[in-house]
């Protein structure tokens, strides 16, 4: 019984790595880096709350956060594609800009500066806490087929195969009539939607949304991204691994075996420990972070 | 040297452009008129003693971050960190502050806080520095994954060890407290500005110096804008790329000394909330430039500031989005600027 409340509370945590793990690969396979996963889940976490708050369905819900996450990352890829500007600092300024941009109009909606009101989400709260609430909450199952669905299309059609070579060597790609610079903007749109999704996921799970709720899962997502080295099973490994991490924490605490601080740092740890190759070294797709000439 | 100049200044201007009517558009969506909130924003920082102290405080911290990661971008290594090495600047100094006896003279305790914050910034700076020069490991993400630990291993400190109960601070520190500006100019009083602006003022003064006039700053220069060919040149790029990164780092936690031997005479858990992100803002608007650095510091101090002076009218985080707009609208007018004036220069 403790192992299954492990286990959900462990799946609990991943799904919103898992979508946005899965747009970071998305994105950073095609040649754009990904550092504004934070700003898209917070963003969708955002818009889902308002769409859902307005129409009292969270499937609106759902919708809002897709159409607000990708509106956030063609932003992005506008000014990373179009105007060719550098692609770390934009991604910056992405996630600051979400943080202030979701606060002000938190003030202008419903003038509080830290929450909205409650909105309509997913699940039962009657049911608890336990795999059958889970299991009745529509986004675990749409978080595991956003992983199969990415690794699917990554792999298995010919966009898939675009998308990469356009992260390889653009160059190339543009040589066999690849259209290099829409499929990295279809890459920013579909990896915002993802990870959106993520955001709303805890906005419509908590039936709230509250300022700078995903306190840097974005960023987690992110070292997930690396750390299973660009590739969307590994991905979601990696986030199911740093989600355990968390749990065994939460379950952990007050016994103070490890302090909370150290558990937090591991997924940071092992992202630099892969990317210094220690065990086998992580090797970002070749044109990451490349303007396409 | 003209056009040199135009293409480091207009993206500049069009950036305020694009800001100030996307700002119109946010003060108009909350039933206020701009003017009155610009107004506002400039009374509250430009407009009296008080106001502009505090911009000159948060110009002082942002000058720090904003030089550390010009710096790098001089080197062509993006410094994502200078949020964690201004923190571990200030720590560190903090640590050293409070094993002192009280009443030594400034004159023996500045060179000690001085070394202490360098180290302190300058070993978080230089682990990203080796990572990149020894594995090849991208310092962006490896300063930002550093970020979050050093983050959460001071907070660890702080919270198990050194903090005052019922706070995240520490005790105060009784040795080398700085002068206030308001010890000179009773008029800035009650404002936190201090004499580590000077300072701030000195190490960008001495920054120039090392990039434009020196050897190895030649040789960073070098090493940033085609790594590749330096290499063939004789330098050692993999030593120039740890050892920017470490002073990059020493820079940006020197800033740790304007909050805590300036202001508040203690370490805080969290006290650079943000600064060393709006860094990479002010490195990127200045150009990486020591004098556009000062003036980008200016720029989003009076911008942060301002945000206080006009909340009781539009939200405060009407500021960050503008900062915001700022960065991104700079980021995608230089190449942009850069191929018009190059264009029209050929005709």
């Amino acid at each position: 019984m403790i192992l299954f409340a492990f286990l959900a509370q462990t799946l609990r945590i991943a799904i919103p790595y898992l979508f946005a793990a899965s747009g970071g690969v998305v994105s950073e396979r095609s040649g754009l880096v990904a550092l504004g996963l934070e700003g898209y889940m917070l963003g969708g976490a955002f818009c889902g709350a308002i769409a859902s708050y307005y129409s009292g369905n969270p499937w609106i819900g759902l919708l809002g956060a897709v159409a607000g996450g990708v509106a956030i990352a063609l932003l992005y890829a506008v000014a990373a594609i179009r105007f060719r500007a550098d692609q770390v600092v934009v991604g910056i300024a992405i996630n600051l800009l979400i943080i202030g941009a979701t606060r002000f109009f938190l003030r202008l909606f419903f003038h509080s500066s830290a929450n909205s009101p409650r909105v309509s989400g997913f699940g039962d709260e009657r049911v608890g806490s336990g795999l059958v609430a889970l299991a009745g909450n529509p986004l675990i199952w749409l978080g595991v087929l956003a992983v199969a669905g990415v690794a699917w299309m990554l792999y298995r059609t010919p966009f898939g195969l675009r998308l990469r070579a356009t992260g390889e060597h653009p160059a190339a790609a543009v040589s066999v009539g690849i259209p290099v610079d829409r499929v990295r903007y279809l890459a920013a749109a579909l990896s915002g939607g993802l990870a959106a999704l993520g955001g709303a996921y805890l906005s419509l799970d908590q039936h709230q949304f509250s300022a700078e709720m995903t306190a840097g899962r974005g960023f987690i997502a992110l070292a997930a991204t690396i750390f299973g080295r660009w590739d969307p099973f590994r991905a979601a490994l990696a986030c199911l691994l740093f989600a355990a991490a968390e749990t065994l924490q939460i379950q952990l605490q007050g016994t103070q075996v490890v302090p909370s601080q150290f558990v937090e740092m591991i997924p940071f740890a092992l992202t630099i420990v892969a990317l210094a190759g220690v065990v086998g070294r992580a090797v970002p797709p070749a044109a990451l972070g490349k303007v396409a000439e | 040297m003209k056009r040199q100049l135009q293409e480091a200044v207009l993206p500049a201007i069009v950036a305020l452009l694009i800001a100030a009517i996307v700002g119109d558009v946010l003060i108009l969506a909350f039933g206020q008129s701009p003017g009155t909130v610009y107004r506002l924003l400039l009374e509250g920082t430009w407009g009296n003693a008080y106001g502009f102290g505090q911009v000159l405080y948060k110009t002082t911290t942002l000058t720090f971050t904003g030089l550390a990661v010009a710096l790098g971008l001089r080197a062509g290594l993006f410094n994502v960190g200078a949020e964690s090495q201004l923190a571990a600047g200030g720590f560190v100094a903090a640590l050293v502050g409070l094993m002192l006896p009280a009443g030594l003279p400034a004159i023996v305790t500045l060179p000690v806080y001085l070394l202490a914050a360098a180290i302190g910034g300058g070993v978080v700076g230089a682990v990203p520095g080796a990572l990149r020069a020894r594995f090849g490991a991208h310092e962006v993400i490896t300063t930002i994954m550093l970020n979050y630990i050093v983050l959460a291993l001071l907070n660890y400190l702080v919270a198990a060890h050194l903090k005052v109960e019922g706070t995240l601070h520490t005790q105060d520190i009784q040795a080398g407290a700085l002068a206030r500006l308001s010890d000179f100019v009773p008029a800035f009083h009650g404002s936190a500005a201090n004499v580590v602006l000077f300072l701030a003022l000195a190490v960008a003064a001495a920054l120039w110096w090392f990039l434009f006039r020196t050897k190895q700053g030649y040789e960073i220069r070098a090493t940033g804008l085609q790594p590749e060919a330096a290499e063939y040149g004789g330098v050692k790029v993999g030593a120039v790329w740890w050892k920017v990164m470490a002073l990059s780092g020493a820079i940006a936690g020197v800033g740790g000394l304007n909050f805590v031997l300036g202001y508040k005479h203690y370490y805080e858990d969290a006290f650079a909330s943000g600064a060393g992100f709006v860094g990479i803002a002010v490195a990127i608007v200045g150009r990486n430039h020591p004098v556009g650095v000062v003036l980008a510091a200016l720029l989003f101090a009076t911008m942060s500031q301002g945000g206080l002076a006009v909340n009781a009218v539009v939200p405060k985080q009407i500021v960050d989005v503008l900062q915001a707009v700022v960065i991104i609208a700079v980021a995608a007018s230089v190449p942009e600027v850069r191929r018009v004036l190059r264009r029209g220069g050929n005709r």
